[in-house]
């Protein structure tokens, strides 16, 4: 058993995990922090996504030792259902979701997605890889690939992340 | 009162946004496992399975004591010592009770642990001896031995054959022939969350949150099996991670959940199946094989149907899927011959995946029509109007309102239609070959008897409405509290609605696209009853509890929904990539109760049959009789790069108080059925290569995409 110290969701959390624990583990069976989901424990499907450091990451492809003094924020830590984080809210308007279990890694990673083409990271569907990236409907298919929804809210989820996109860049210029 | 009435929508019919989505966008909502400290599952113990190593067998021996050696692990269930059931009749589930091995995967131990680590490592510890026999795990193997025997029925209590008409004399004035075979592959349901439960047994009584689809239908199996009065097992669902058919009946990780508990009185138990596991416990929809003839006048009209489905399914328990059932209805013909077949195999046991039957039977009866409509030189659209049946030609009965015709115009309209070239290769993007394809989409009206549902007046105007269905996503938790307001005669605001638990009411499957018309129905009858009971303004702790015992006019009529799916499909003309551009379905459903949702469901059929175009592919190795795509990876389901840009859905305005008091009929299947074909014929039309097997992959293109 090893010692570690994790911020979850703004709070500081001391725990002794088993050197095999995942991150995603760690937080769903120790901590009780079940927002984000196991759906392959593979990185196959995304639904574990949570905003490690600020990054979206695979919770279940880290073990929590790997990660002593990490900030994590889950899709419970960037809002709560009474005051949700606006991709959260997008998710509402939309419909971007059906069962929900996929839903709280979707909002993760489209959180963290718009921070990566705000910072002008390119994806496979960007023509030109010196330009800052225009969040095309492409441009948001693409970089919200890792994250699979069975239901099928995919058209939902894309409208979600433009209004959230489109909420964001009203900001940055006002 | 022995039938609900028609109500007057008010709340039916509006968009009302989920009810539980800021508890789902946050995480909040809490699945089967997920449910600790807060509910009192305090320190449970993690089960692990270990899956058979052979397809078929004897287990000699269960060497546990490496897995016990290793810290943490409590307890190694095998077939001597787990539990016994009272009842072992069902091979699929009888799991731990004898050595037999049915399939590989199938469970031959259980590994209880402290932690989830250790259960893991323990199964890997775990030495499954095993006296190995000769497997068949191969349909063409099957075949060949002369094992394809008729089943007394299909599934959901179809006829296994059925004809009519005079198909010799049918056959002899035909001008025009299509007789081809077409192929689906096993297609493996992969709802997001895992099965999985958490068990305790008291030593009286056994508890479960389960990730399930009916919570009733897994206590009346659950209870049997044990030998413990119904009443002495309770099942909680508050949410679900999807099913499309897979949690609708129970299957082993749910025996395996509570075999744990037992064993450990006093103790909870979680059991969360790998999604490798998924794969081989949980039910798949089998491979199918579909010889398609129709006859034809030289004009399209039909003068014979003839389909004749083979299907797989496991020596361990029979399942057939009903592939042939829609020919029997969809288009007019004189004379019909429609046949099941099927072959069982050393296999995990196959199931229902979202529209069992109607999905691989219209992919092949669809196609096939579009082969007709080429050999005929006739417009799809045209083809299938010129097929249209006044009745139907199953039962004979009139339509309830069958508007297929409708659905393929108004698609037509909306889809741009009118002006496509007859013939394929016609139009050239760049790279891109490209196609436009139609299919009609069909899905009987189901309707489960037997739901209840209690309505109790509560203090300032409001209602309690309790009723034990789920909602595994298609949003039961939001339609079902608008039917009750307005079968109340109150706001949505006024209605507190319970679900989800074997304490409340007894509730059908979430499944068959019956749920909110089962349920529904019962609501409405019991508010109506509540009224004629306690009057308009009932003081407040007055209840009614009623049962629904009929309610759709299936003896008079013909019940059915349609649609007509539109595709237009690009492939490139080097690598031979298929790309699904634009997709749309124009759908007879009934009164849509909830339009964002009903989209949201529609939209979901038509990505899941997109899916299984372009996409889905449960590969078997049969020297082991194991799926080998066995994750997410490798059977892939469509992601968002693979959703066409344009997606869209829309509904005749409509109402079918035949079905429900409320009009509705059901939408959680009908999207996923026809969809495959229109996208296999807007490939065909794209490049001329014609696409009887699925998935179309780049393989199936690029030999004659060329130059």
């Amino acid at each position: 058993m090893t010692a570690l110290r994790l911020t979850v969701d703004g709070a500081e959390r001391h725990l002794d995990v088993d050197t095999r624990t995942t991150l995603l583990d760690a937080l769903r069976e120790r901590l009780e922090v079940t927002s984000p989901k196991k759906g392959c424990d593979h990185g196959q499907c995304g639904s574990c996504t949570v905003l490690l450091d600020g990054r979206r990451s695979l919770s279940c492809l880290t073990l929590a030792v790997a990660q002593d003094g990490a900030e994590v924020v889950t899709a419970a830590g960037l809002g709560s259902p009474d005051a949700l984080h606006p991709v959260q809210q997008a998710f509402l308007d939309h419909d971007g979701y059906q069962c929900g279990y996929c839903t709280p890694g979707q909002v993760c990673s489209a959180v963290g997605m718009l921070a990566e083409a705000a910072q002008g990271h390119p994806s496979h569907a960007t023509d030109d890889l010196e330009a800052d990236p225009e969040l095309t409907d492409a441009e948001v298919r693409e970089r919200m690939s890792g994250n699979l929804c069975r239901c099928g809210a995919y058209a939902g989820i894309l409208a979600a992340v433009q209004q959230a996109a489109g909420a964001a860049r009203a900001e940055e210029r006002a | 009162m022995s039938t609900a009435e028609p109500i007057t929508p008010r709340a039916v019919g509006a968009g009302h946004a989920r009810v539980d989505g800021p508890l789902k966008v946050t995480g909040h909502a809490l699945y089967a496992v997920e449910h600790g400290s807060d509910e009192g599952v305090t320190d449970p113990l993690t089960a692990w399975v270990v899956g058979a190593p052979v397809a078929r067998g004897r287990v000699v021996r269960v060497d546990a004591a490496e897995a016990l050696a290793h810290a943490g692990v409590v307890a190694v269930l095998d077939h001597e010592t787990a539990p016994r059931l009272t009842e072992t009749g069902d091979a699929e589930l009888a799991i731990l009770q004898d050595d037999r091995v049915h399939f590989r995967g199938q469970v031959v131990a259980l590994v209880l642990a402290e932690t989830s680590e250790a259960a893991r490592e323990g199964a890997r510890l775990v030495r499954v001896h095993v006296a190995e026999e000769a497997h068949v795990a191969d349909l063409d193997e099957g075949v060949d031995a002369g094992e394809a025997y008729a089943p007394e029925q299909a599934n959901a209590g179809h006829e296994t054959d059925w004809a009519d008409g005079d198909l010799e004399a049918a056959r002899g004035a035909a001008s025009v022939v299509v007789d081809q075979t077409y192929a689906t592959p096993h297609e493996h349901n992969n709802p997001m969350e895992p099965h999985a439960a958490a068990a305790h047994w008291d030593g009286e009584r056994l508890t479960l949150w389960d990730s399930t689809q009916g919570v009733h239908p897994v206590a009346g199996t659950l209870a049997p099996l044990l030998g413990l009065d119904q009443e002495r097992v309770r099942v909680r669902a508050p949410y679900v991670g999807g099913g499309f058919g897979s949690k609708g009946l129970p299957h082993p990780p749910e025996v395996a959940a509570a075999l744990a508990a037992l064993s450990q009185p006093g103790r909870w138990v979680r059991l969360a199946i790998t999604r490798q596991q998924v794969f081989s416990l949980t039910g798949y929809r089998t491979q199918t094989r579909s010889r398609v003839r129709l006859s034809a006048e030289p004009d399209g009209r039909l003068l014979a149907v003839e389909h004749d489905a083979l299907s797989q399914t496991s020596r361990a328990k029979e399942f057939v899927e009903q592939t042939a059932t829609a020919a029997r209805m969809m288009y007019a013909a004189p004379a019909r011959r429609t046949t099941h077949r099927v072959v069982p195999l050393d296999v995990a046991v196959p199931s229902w995946m979202r529209a069992p039957g109607e999905m691989p039977g219209m992919f092949a009866h669809e196609v096939a029509m579009d082969e007709l409509a080429v050999a005929c030189g006739v417009d799809p659209v045209d083809l299938r109007v010129r097929n249209e049946p006044d009745r139907d030609p199953e039962t004979g009965k009139p339509w309830n309102d069958r508007r297929l015709v409708e659905c393929l115009q108004r698609g037509a309209e909306r889809f741009g239609w009118a002006g496509r070239p007859a013939e394929p290769r016609a139009t050239v993007d760049g790279d891109w070959l490209v196609g436009t394809g139609v299919a009609a989409a069909t899905y009987p009206t189901l309707w489960n008897p037997d739901n209840a549902a209690r309505i109790e007046s509560r203090a300032g105007g409001r209602y309690a409405v309790g009723i034990g269905a789920v909602d595994i996503g298609t949003g039961a938790r939001t339609v079902l509290r608008q039917v009750a307001a307005d079968a109340l005669g109150v706001d949505v605001e006024a209605v507190d609605l319970a679900l989800g638990d074997t304490s409340l009411p007894m509730a059908t499957v979430a499944g068959g696209s019956a749920g909110t018309a089962s349920w529904g129905t019962a609501i409405v009858q019991a508010a109506q009853q509540f009224r004629a009971d306690h009057g308009p303004d009932p003081a407040p702790g007055l209840h009614t509890v009623s049962t629904t015992e009929g309610y759709p006019d299936t003896e008079g009529h013909a019940l059915h929904s349609f649609g007509a799916v539109f595709a237009e499909v690009r492939v490139d003309r080097w690598t031979g990539e298929p790309r699904c551009t634009r997709l749309h379905g124009t759908y007879s459903v009934g009164r849509v109760v909830n339009p964002v949702l009903a989209r949201s469901q529609l939209h979901g059929g038509l990505v899941m049959g997109l899916s299984a175009a372009l996409h889905e592919d449960g590969v078997r190795d049969p020297r082991f009789g194991h799926t080998v795509t066995q994750d997410l990876a490798t059977y892939h389901v469509a992601a968002h790069a693979d959703v066409p840009p344009d997606l869209s859905a829309e509904w005749l305005e409509e109402s079918d108080l035949l079905a429900t008091p409320f009009g509705g009929r059901g939408v959680g299947e009908i999207g996923i059925v026809g969809t495959a074909a229109a996208i296999a014929n807007a490939a065909w039309h794209a490049t001329g290569v014609r696409v009887r097997d699925l998935p179309a992959t780049p393989a199936t293109f690029v030999g004659g995409v060329r130059g």
